[in-house]
């Protein structure tokens, strides 16, 4: 029990600290960039990343 | 565990990515949430679903699925036809799909969790899936590195049946296919079985729901291994362990683009986030429980993770980027992927079972 809560502890850690670090480390975010809130009518080419894309 | 904190901790990440990132990555987060809690909540696990129904000739697992399939083409395809600005999860029929799809079918009975399914269970606190999503996300990275090798092995364009027949069509070959597949699982299983779960049933509409939410507001569908790829890729170029520019795969401009943002800007990265917060808060009201393992069965565990996201990579998506944003938004690699994986989990279920796990 104990060592299944400190694995919990240990993963949740890491991932705060993964993200922290890429905070850092990541181009800063241009606000005025930023994407509509809808994309389904905004007329804008979505342009994310998603695992059915071969490039 | 109090629910309270949790829930004050979620709000203050929606509010900080509302704040410093975007309103639409907050309220993706927030669709990442219901989408952790759904499949948490209702325990919809592609991967028992799929064991169920072969070990036991119970189709309820099954059937949630494929209600949820029917759900997310339902409300998916009348959007992408009536939004030109959405896409569909299109892969190309290949080589590569064909093998990715059985190894992910088989290692994801030996891990006991698909793409979903890991990180659902991660945020649960299921020791072994904690300990296999970050080799998920170095398998998932070095799929798509080798990604250009494996196509070159043979690959057609991509068919999306909404584009080639328009929105009618499809959903209707979509509803008999479903149908078909049905039908061979009444044959399968036999009369007098108990096709319909509450659990499997609210999942499936909660989940479908959400798949076409994501659709609507991201302008593609839901996907859960390229967030994967591309944190583990974000590490590696860090370290100097990987030249993106010499790549194929991460050398293409969105993915670079990707490379050097936030992860908090990529679609399926927060998505994936919401969905282990989703998960933590439905462990606190029903924590998961695991057996222990041995070191044999954590070592091949581990080894199956880091296959499931080398083999996803391969096969255009898991469950979720390949089956059901496949089929639902009507790409013709979505059907070569779930015969591919069955045929894989047929296999599978005999090595998890001389493992006992």
């Amino acid at each position: 029990m104990h060592r299944t809560l400190l694995l919990r502890i240990l993963f949740w850690v890491g991932l705060l600290a993964f993200l922290a670090w890429d905070w850092r480390y990541a181009a800063p975010i241009d606000r005025r960039q930023e994407p509509p809130l809808i994309a389904a009518g905004s007329g804008q080419e979505v342009s994310g990343g998603h695992c059915s894309m071969a490039k | 565990m109090n629910r309270l904190p949790l829930a004050a901790v979620l709000a203050a990440f929606f509010m900080l990515l509302l704040w410093n990132v975007s309103v639409r990555q907050a309220v993706l987060f927030l669709v990442g949430i219901g989408m952790g809690a759904a499949l948490a909540g209702a325990r919809f696990g592609f991967t028992t679903g799929w064991r169920h129904l072969v070990e036991r000739r119970d189709p309820s697992g099954v059937a949630g699925q494929l209600l949820l399939l029917g759900l997310a083409a339902s409300l998916s395809m009348p959007l992408l036809g009536a939004f030109p600005e959405l896409h569909a999860a299109l892969g190309p029929p290949s080589i590569s799909l064909l093998v990715g799809a059985f190894v992910f079918g088989l290692a994801m009975q030996i891990a006991d969790g698909c793409g979903s399914g890991t990180l659902y269970k991660a945020g649960l606190g299921v020791p072994l899936n904690m300990g296999i999503l970050p080799l998920f996300a170095l398998g998932s990275f070095l799929g798509s590195a080798h990604l250009d090798a494996w196509l070159s092995f043979g690959q057609w364009a991509p068919v999306g049946l909404v584009q080639q027949w328009g929105v009618g069509p499809a959903l209707g070959v979509t509803w008999l296919l479903l149908g078909a597949v049905a039908l061979a699982v009444r044959g399968w299983v036999g009369k007098g079985k108990s096709w319909l779960e509450s659990r499997w049933l609210w999942g499936a509409l909660a989940l479908g729901v959400l798949a076409a939410l994501n659709l609507f507001i991201a302008g593609q569908p839901w996907g859960v291994v390229y967030g994967f790829g591309l944190a583990a890729a974000k590490v590696a170029h860090a370290v100097g362990a990987f030249d993106p520019a010499a790549n194929v795969f991460w050398s293409q401009p969105g993915n670079l683009q990707r490379l050097s943002q936030s992860l908090l800007l990529d679609v399926t990265s927060i998505t994936n986030i919401g969905i282990l917060g989703g998960a933590l808060w439905i462990s606190a009201r029903t924590p998961a429980s695991a057996k222990p393992l041995t070191a044999q069965q954590w070592l091949v565990g581990l080894v199956a993770g880091f296959v499931l996201g080398y083999s996803s990579r391969l096969a255009f998506g898991c469950n979720i980027g390949a089956m059901l944003s496949g089929i639902g938004t009507g790409s013709l690699h979505g059907w070569i992927w779930v015969p591919m994986a069955f045929a894989g989990t047929l296999i599978g279920i005999r090595v998890r079972r001389y493992y006992q796990f």
